[in-house]
């Protein structure tokens, strides 16, 4: 499912976030919405109390506008859109989906070598921020899950605890999940701060390659990485907070990875999910594939040992981004369907797949780089 | 502006900045076993200990990054991290903060059985002259919520308690009041042989929430030769109780224990029959106590511990075998130990403790007011050696309790860190101290490891255990941890690790 579009826009002095809206409202109800003519449609010319327009066609107006728009079709009446002065225009929410995300900043601390979302050293913060507080005014209906992502969010300073607060205010019963790095809350008064905020309803997802420092330091390319994340677990874990640990599996974490959950069992034994991940073919890890693939085919008897290791010490576990048939079957069981609906597909001979209902398939950047095993079953 | 990456190299110690960590290690079949502060260990090549003490193990290598994964080494790349070890130490001794949680009432000393082990039955006293009284219960009642821990458990033991069951009519309400009102959690639990319990006292039981422990020695010919009564049905009785107890209270809520007598020695795979016939699915394999009246008769009950280990192996083994048929039966010694070894738990059981159990997580109230360190020093007392005796609940407290002479004296031996023979010992961090068990057989609180029945047992079981960990057998395993976890036992042919 496409997530952006582009087209020629005039009169945009700041990025506008709005819902998408191809009614005529009444004026007096119009304050929240962007108003969307789609292809072939005549736009009627009553634009007053809108945030902005978008058409496919030229559009001769002083109101904030996007025309000439290259792609609609993916729009539906109540999507959450942003529209930037340069005329991009990228859907924010969209409720009818099961995955929701809030992007936070593109800056990290640290520098994965698979990292999916290469990081960037530019100050974004204030400008996600803005937007990002009234995304949040506008989620309606309420979404169930919510990701904050990034980047790593914790970079936000204060402006993330005033997300969060927001987010515990206007949406109490959604579920927060936080994918960070994990290492700012090594810091005691940063974690104790964090906590104070009482959020019901969070949990952190932090990524642990290695038992092994010096490994792990390597994944993520900062060094002391390792002691401040698991640091940072310990003092989340001290203060109430729920946390995740996620791993990537690749060519660099498969050959630990028994011992890194025996690590994780021994030493974190309070997390109360650990994710086994499949690596994405985006970001920079084409760039590192040489060092980072291995066929998930190849890893099956390790993944396996893994698993059931964490399994039988009653400890949560799950797969996430791999196809039914590449795992063994006894693995099927904790292999959940995690892509996004928006980076979700299957391949053609999927098609003829029994299991397909079951399957999780493939990210849309994988066409490019997957098992060589994939058939159908 | 895309970034670069640095070399692997960028991010490995250098050799010069290992630095050692407190292990202890021993020669275990052709490898070598090192044990962590906390209790985690490793199987590494022999003479691994040596090479790190000369600094001749290379940081590249996969056993490098091993014994630091399991904090037996650090170095620059992770020093930050030895927080994480005293966190896991603290989780270790956690069992400890709370202070004593087992509280055990005696009751009554009378008793319609003549067990040959047993040290202080009065079968043949009047009413009334071997009871709790009243006033004594009140004050243990009060002594025992006087402990910090926030939820207690009260063992109601005797004699046979059942014998004095207006006693217990009287306990249990006040107990559970007293506890409301200090706002303590309170387990309560009735050892008994259930010779005499009617389904009143059962429906009572169930009515307060008391749950059953037991005794099955094993079957009808052993049980009866080891429990005497009149009638010589003690064990008809005990099946008896059992299974009305279980159709009143739950089967959940009954438990049953044996004591291994010279008699036993043969029979172990009838006694574990008998626990599964009876559809129990913990049996705990106990050595008889050195102790009182065990002591005095040790020709007719008694036995040298190597024969006490045989019947162990021999009878962990069928557990085992009945395990991989598809029947859970978990044995309770190797359950306590298997979790001090594999889980980052400690656990509370008292006679494998360091500080040791006596006191500290164990306090025994005799029918006269008298409080012990333990059950066994109890029976001790009831041989005239009144040497673990903390004081009477008429006349002390908590803090005269546990500074008393008595007290501090068994304290001083209390931890197996700083005893001879303990201090170095690979297993140290699995075992306990008992300066009431080394007094008992050794007549020396500090004990003599070398000529130590509890050293004996404990090392040849741990090390037992330690082999089916070292053989890593994917069954054997599996079943283990089913114990552990209470989560059903692997499945026949599964690839569990």
């Amino acid at each position: 499912m496409r997530l952006t579009t582009a087209g020629s826009a005039r009169n945009i002095e700041e990025a506008i976030v709005g819902r998408i809206t191809t009614q005529n409202l009444p004026d007096a109800t119009r304050g929240q919405y962007i108003r969307f003519f789609a292809e072939g449609e005549a736009p009627i010319l009553d634009f007053a109390g809108y945030r902005a327009i978008l058409s496919h066609a030229d559009l001769a107006t002083d109101y904030p506008v996007v025309d000439r728009l290259r792609e609609s079709e993916h729009f539906r009446d109540g999507d959450v859109v942003v529209v930037e002065r340069d005329g991009f225009v990228r859907s924010l929410y969209r409720s009818y989906e099961r995955h929701h995300s809030l992007f936070v900043t593109e800056r990290c601390s640290s520098n994965c070598l698979m990292c999916s979302q290469p990081p960037k050293d530019k100050d974004d913060v204030e400008s996600l921020t803005k937007r990002n507080q009234e995304l949040i005014r506008l989620m309606s209906p309420a979404p169930e899950y919510l990701t904050i992502t990034g980047g790593e969010p914790t970079l936000l300073g204060d402006h993330l605890f005033e997300l969060i607060d927001q987010l515990k205010t206007s949406l109490p019963n959604t579920e927060l999940h936080m994918l960070t790095n994990g290492r700012t809350f090594a810091w005691p008064e940063y974690t104790r701060q964090f906590a104070a905020i009482e959020h019901p309803n969070l949990c952190l997802g932090v990524p642990l390659y290695s038992d092994c420092a010096g490994d792990h330091d390597y994944v993520v390319q900062a060094k002391g990485a390792f002691d401040q994340t698991v640091a940072g677990l310990h003092q989340a874990a001290r203060n109430g907070i729920r946390v995740e640990v996620r791993v990537v599996l690749h060519r660099l974490t498969i050959p630990r990875l028994t011992r890194l959950v025996e690590y994780i069992y021994r030493n974190l034994s309070f997390v109360e999910h650990v994710a086994l991940m499949g690596l994405e073919y985006v970001g920079y890890t084409p760039r590192n594939i040489a060092e980072l693939w291995i066929d998930p085919f190849d890893y099956q008897a390790e993944l396996e040992r893994a698993v059931n290791y964490l399994v039988m010490r009653n400890m949560t576990v799950s797969i996430y981004n791999h196809q039914l048939c590449v795992l063994r079957q006894s693995l099927w069981p904790y292999a959940q369907k995690s892509i996004s609906d928006w980076k979700n597909l299957y391949l053609t001979e999927c098609e003829k797949c029994s299991a397909l209902e079951d399957c999780g398939g493939l990210f849309k950047w994988a066409v490019k780089k997957h098992s060589e095993h994939i058939h159908p079953l | 502006m895309a970034r670069s990456f640095y070399p692997i190299e960028n991010f490995a110690p250098a050799p010069q900045q290992v630095s050692l960590l407190p292990f202890r290690f021993t020669r275990f079949f052709g490898q070598e076993l090192l044990v962590n502060e906390a209790g985690e260990f490793i199987f590494a090549p022999e003479g691994t200990a040596y090479s790190l003490l000369e600094g001749a193990v290379d940081v590249r290598s996969l056993l490098y990054k091993d014994l630091k994964a399991k904090h037996i080494v650090y170095d620059e790349t992770s020093s930050a991290l030895l927080d994480v070890l005293a966190t896991k130490i603290r989780t270790k001794y956690d069992h400890l903060s709370g202070g004593t949680k087992l509280h055990i009432f005696v009751v009554t000393l009378r008793c319609e059985h003549s067990c040959h082990y047993c040290q202080v039955s009065r079968q043949t006293a009047s009413k009334g002259e071997f009871d709790m009284s009243r006033e004594t219960a009140d004050r243990s009642i009060s002594l025992m919520l006087d402990s910090p821990s926030p939820h207690v458990t009260l063992e109601l033991q005797g004699g046979e308690p059942l014998l004095a069951f207006d006693m217990i009519q009287y306990i249990v309400p006040k107990a559970k009041e007293q506890a409301r009102i200090r706002n303590k959690g309170l387990d309560i639990v009735v050892t008994t042989n259930l010779a005499c319990a009617t389904d009143e006292m059962l429906t009572y039981f169930r009515d307060e929430e008391v749950r059953i422990s037991t005794s099955l020695d094993g079957p009808a010919f052993l049980h009866n030769k080891n429990r005497p009564r009149p009638g010589n049905d003690s064990y008809e009785r005990a099946i008896d109780g059992i299974e009305r107890g279980r159709a009143i209270l739950g089967h959940s809520n009954v438990a049953a224990l044996m004591t291994t007598t010279a008699a036993s020695l043969d029979h172990v795979e009838e006694i574990i029959d008998e626990y599964v016939r009876r559809d129990f699915h913990t049996i705990f394999l106990r050595p008889i106590s050195p102790y009182g009246f065990a002591l005095k008769t040790k020709n007719r009950t008694g036995y040298e511990m190597e024969r006490f280990l045989e019947f162990y192996k021999q009878g962990l083994a069928h557990i085992l075998n009945i395990n991989r048929s598809g029947y859970r039966l978990a044995e309770i010694y190797s359950q306590i130990l298997l979790s001090k070894i594999l889980t980052p738990q400690g656990t509370g059981y008292v006679d494998l403790q360091s500080p040791a159990g006596g006191a500290w997580n164990v306090l025994v109230y005799n029918y006269n007011g008298d409080v012990f360190a333990s059950d066994e020093s109890r029976m001790l007392a009831e041989m005239q050696d009144w040497t673990f005796r903390l004081g009477n609940v008429h006349k002390d407290n908590r803090r005269s309790l546990f500074t008393s002479e008595a007290a501090l004296r068994m304290f001083e031996v209390s931890c197996n860190q700083s005893l001879a023979g303990c201090s170095d010992c690979a297993f140290q961090s699995y075992c306990g101290a008992d300066p009431i068990y080394h007094h008992a057989t050794q007549g020396d609180m500090y004990g003599h490891r070398p000529t130590s029945g509890f050293c004996t047992r404990n090392m040849e079981v741990i090390k037992h255990l330690f082999s089916f960990i070292q053989e890593d057998n994917p069954e054997t395993m599996g079943i283990f941890w089913s114990w552990l976890t209470g989560r059903p036992l692997p499945q026949k042919g599964g690839t569990c690790d």
